[in-house]
């Protein structure tokens, strides 16, 4: 297969073994200077392992990369990125205890005679800064201490420092919020202009939209279709070349919640002294409860409070009328609480054990008599809940660090889904998730709320909590500003009360 | 290529299903057996080592009585340390709580309880006291957010030094006599010693890979903010990892005071360093989250072994930490191969 002319990347045959797994079986697809090509797929697809193996972090087994026109195999990350190709991962590849500055050159120090010269580095850290639209992050900051979103900001600073042709962005927006992925959005234009290519994924169909030219689509490894154009291509067509199904309704049905359901979650006057105060909350049983908000605007710390998992300088928190010992993780999920943490990978898993220990770690005295663990039952059980999630590839004795992201929150999904709790907290449920998933997940959540279970969600996608949830919840600044029923408010509404005060 | 892929697929099929059925009892011994095959060739290796060079004086019933009998101590160790260290610890102060524990139970005062009432005074009073400081071990890990390595170094000092003080630098004869009777006696022509070793290996690998307690210990090794997410409490779960090393090093003190039938507040020396060697070559984790009992009983075995052969051959002590040190490295290297391969 010879590359078109204007073609700056192409790619023929690409495979990619790992243990036991095939994770790239055939991929085709090529990169035009200056376009915005999207990849699209469904969790496990390979999107990452495809990124990887071009931006040099894995090597492929077979096939044929041309950079170029030339044939090319770049041996590690930095070669490649001195080519011109660079990559953001999904996970986040940045070493917390270096500054912002050092971790942009990290690999490609800029020194003389071998020296470093700490000041330039710094003033070209501070101008691809600007150029990404945040003077705010100081060149000298510890990279650890800066919110998620701020360090995805200095991955790509990092992956522009080497005036990159081809930026390759692997689910950029799952961490950012909407006004961040504005401006994430006029980083790329402004990059296209300029003639740099960039591959972007994404699991939301209405950014590709937005910001994409061509689509290539991936299932199982494969490409199934490439050169879409991502504006005029159907969103039902997109979705049944990924999942080979037909999905017409992402949101489940809400059915009323009867006013008379028992008040499952009462939350009174919470706060931690520090990120957010005055948190009145209650869910009843049957009931959605979202909470929306910019990303740091304390919903994760206020589901980290209700939990026990941070300490709360005042108010209460009680599940079925009895009050909640402060700062208990224990006594919550003794109470019948579960959470699903935002950080899937520091928070959520143990990625080392298998998928059936991530699964049942939550609920071991209900698989053991006198401390003895009946291993069976805990695989079994595990079992059929991966299967009702799809998590793939199948098999609960996997580790989990092998399965792709959006898999691994399933897993930490089925975590909660067995322990049958009285209460939910759910911080970015779909974070990373595919559509097919997620529609499962959103049907899951519904179902265990008309089976009586109070929930709680937080997400940055609004139309998430509009969909899912009954009532909704803005946070703005550690502060409830509007309590209300779904379907009384829209999408710009909430924008609007996410944001006052803070697009001026 | 459609069909290497379709046979990869099919083979990607198969693996889970193939896995599961090992879940019996084939399973339970296959996979550990399976990681231990190293362990197993070396060890095989130095007794191969150990006729060649010593014949007949190494290949006798009671030579290798004897290998049990010093592997049996420092056995019981590294089986509480592989706990410590799965969890994600680590405790340099076993040593020390074995000469303390030592000292203790063999004062007058003790001995002379233990006369009048039963031996089994001694026993207790050195679980007691390698109980109580692996609990501060534990307490000043957990609850006062002090180091592992720092806590347990300062206990190491602390220790030693007060084994000092109670037994005034002084060897402490044991005359109770049916605590010596006992300890000294065989089960079947297994000394006591080694029988102790055995079930406490037996009890530990049930305790590590068959209760919740175990599981607990690979979640808070594993990943210990998500494990406090998941709702164990991981504070009380290190108090109880440290504790249950002090009270194997209270055993090992036992056992130790029957086989010299002293006390001392020498015994115990560069124990944690054995300890933690064993575990290591057996192919439990030092970052935590993975550990195998096997593995240590393999590791400490091997040891032993090497021990006995040099000293048979009449090779100094300096020799044999030399050799140590290079089966430590070996070991390391070869599990960093077998891990990558098997894709962890
Ligand atoms: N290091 C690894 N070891 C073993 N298997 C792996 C490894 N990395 C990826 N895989 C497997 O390769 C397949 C593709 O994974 P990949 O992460 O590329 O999916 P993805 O399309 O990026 O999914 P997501 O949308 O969930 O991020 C999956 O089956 C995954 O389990
Ligand atoms: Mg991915």
């Amino acid at each position: 297969m010879t590359a078109p002319a204007a073609a700056l990347l192409s790619v023929s045959g690409l495979v990619k073994r790992f243990p036991g797994v095939l994770a790239l079986q055939g991929v085709d697809f090529d990169v035009r200077a200056g376009e915005v090509h999207c990849l699209l797929g469904q969790n496990g697809a390979g999107k990452s392992t495809l990124i990887k193996v071009l931006s040099g972090a894995h090597r492929p087994d077979e096939g044929e990369i041309r950079w170029r026109g030339e044939v090319v195999s770049f041996g590690n990350p930095t070669a490649a990125m001195r080519s011109g190709v660079a990559a953001i991962y999904q996970e986040l590849d940045l070493v917390a205890g270096l500054s912002v500055a050092d971790n942009v050159f990290l690999g490609h120090e800029l020194s003389t005679a071998g020296f470093s010269r700490r000041a330039e580095a710094r003033r070209r850290t501070r101008a691809l800064l600007d150029r990404l639209g945040h003077p705010d992050i100081s060149p000298d900051r510890d990279v650890g201490r800066l919110s998620v979103a701020h360090q995805q900001v200095v991955s790509m600073a990092r992956a522009l420092s080497l005036d990159g042709q081809l930026l390759i962005m692997d689910e950029p927006s799952a961490v950012l919020d909407p006004d961040e992925v504005r401006v994430l959005f006029g980083v790329i234009r402004e990059l296209t202009a300029q003639g740099v290519a960039v591959v972007y994924i994404s699991h939301r169909l209405a950014e590709i939209r937005e910001i994409g030219d061509r689509v290539t689509v991936l299932k199982d490894g494969r490409t199934v279709a490439t050169g879409l154009p991502a504006r005029e291509v159907k969103t039902s067509e997109l979705i049944a070349l990924m999942t080979g199904r037909v999905l017409d309704n992402v949101f489940p049905d809400r059915k009323p919640v009867d006013p008379a359901a028992p008040e499952v979650l009462v939350v009174r006057g919470l706060a931690d002294g520090d990120r957010f105060r005055g948190v009145d909350l209650t869910v009843r049983a049957g009931e959605v409860v979202g909470l929306a908000g910019l990303v740091g605007s304390g919903r994760s710390e206020i589901l980290e409070t209700i939990y026990g998992a941070r300490k709360a300088a005042e108010g209460t928190v009680a599940v079925d009328g009895r009050p909640l010992r402060r700062g208990s993780v224990g006594a919550a999920v003794r109470a019948g609480m579960g959470l699903c943490p935002e950080e899937r990978k520091s928070q959520g898993l143990l990625l080392d054990q298998a998928v059936y220990r991530n699964i049942t770690v939550s609920s071991l005295s209900s698989f053991a008599r006198f401390g003895f663990l009946d291993d069976r039952a805990e695989r079994a059980r595990s079992a059929r809940l991966t299967e009702s999630l799809d998590v793939r590839p199948a098999g609960v004795e996997r580790v989990v660090r092998g399965l792709s992201g959006g898999n691994q929150q399933k897993v930490v999904l089925a975590r909660w889904l067995l322990r049958e709790c009285r209460v939910l907290l759910l911080d970015e449920p779909t974070r990373g998730v595919d559509v097919g998933a997620r529609s499962e997940i959103y049907e899951l959540v519904r179902a265990l709320a008309d089976s009586g279970v109070a929930v709680v969600v937080v997400s940055s996608d609004v139309e998430e909590v509009l969909g899912l949830a009954d009532r909704v919840l803005v946070v703005r600044e550690g502060r409830v500003v509007h309590d209300g029923p779904a379907d009384e408010i829209d999408e710009s509404r909430v924008l609007d009360l996410v944001m006052e005060g803070h697009a001026a | 290529m459609s069909e290497d892929t379709a046979a990869v697929a099919a083979q990607q099929q198969r693996a889970p299903v193939a896995k599961d059925s090992g879940s019996g009892l084939s399973g339970l011994l296959g996979s550990p057996a399976g990681r231990n095959t190293g362990l197993v060739v070396a060890l095989v290796l130095l007794c191969v080592g150990g006729v060649v060079t010593a014949g007949d004086r190494f290949a006798d019933v009671d030579n290798l009585l004897t290998i049990l009998r010093l592997a049996a101590v420092i056995g019981v160790v590294s089986v509480g340390m592989t706990f410590v260290i799965t969890g994600g610890g680590i405790d340099l102060s076993v040593g020390a709580i074995v000469a303390l524990a030592s000292v203790w139970a063999t004062t007058l005062a003790t001995q002379g309880i233990a006369n009048d009432t039963h031996w089994i005074v001694i026993v207790f009073t050195a679980l007691l006291v390698g109980g109580a400081c692996g609990l501060v071990n534990g307490v000043l890990i957990a609850y006062g957010r002090v180091v592992a390595f720092i806590a347990t170094l300062a206990s190491l000092a602390a220790a030693r030094g007060l084994a000092e003080i109670i037994s005034n630098r002084k060897t402490q004869i044991v005359n109770v006599p049916g605590f010596a009777a006992f300890f000294d006696a065989s089960v079947l022509g297994v000394p006591v010693l080694v029988v102790i070793f055995a079930v406490v290996a037996a009890v530990g690998w049930v305790l590590l890979n068959r209760t919740t307690f175990g599981r607990r210990t690979f979640a808070v090794g594993g990943n210990p903010e998500a494990a406090r997410l998941a709702g164990i409490d991981v504070r009380r779960h290190t108090v109880w990892l440290y504790t249950l090393l002090g009270l194997c090093c209270g055993l090992a003190a036992v056992m130790l005071i029957a086989r010299t039938t002293t006390g001392s507040a020498t015994h115990g020396g560069l124990y944690e360093l054995d300890a933690i060697a064993a575990v290591v070559i057996g192919g439990t984790l030092l970052t935590g989250g993975r550990g195998t009992i096997a593995g240590t009983v393999f590791g400490v075995l091997i040891f032993t072994t090497l021990s006995n052969v040099f000293t048979l051959n009449n090779l100094s002590i300096s020799a044999q930490a030399v050799a140590k040190g290079a089966i430590i490295v070996v070991a390391v290297l070869l599990q960093q191969r077998l891990a990558r391969r098997s894709g962890a």
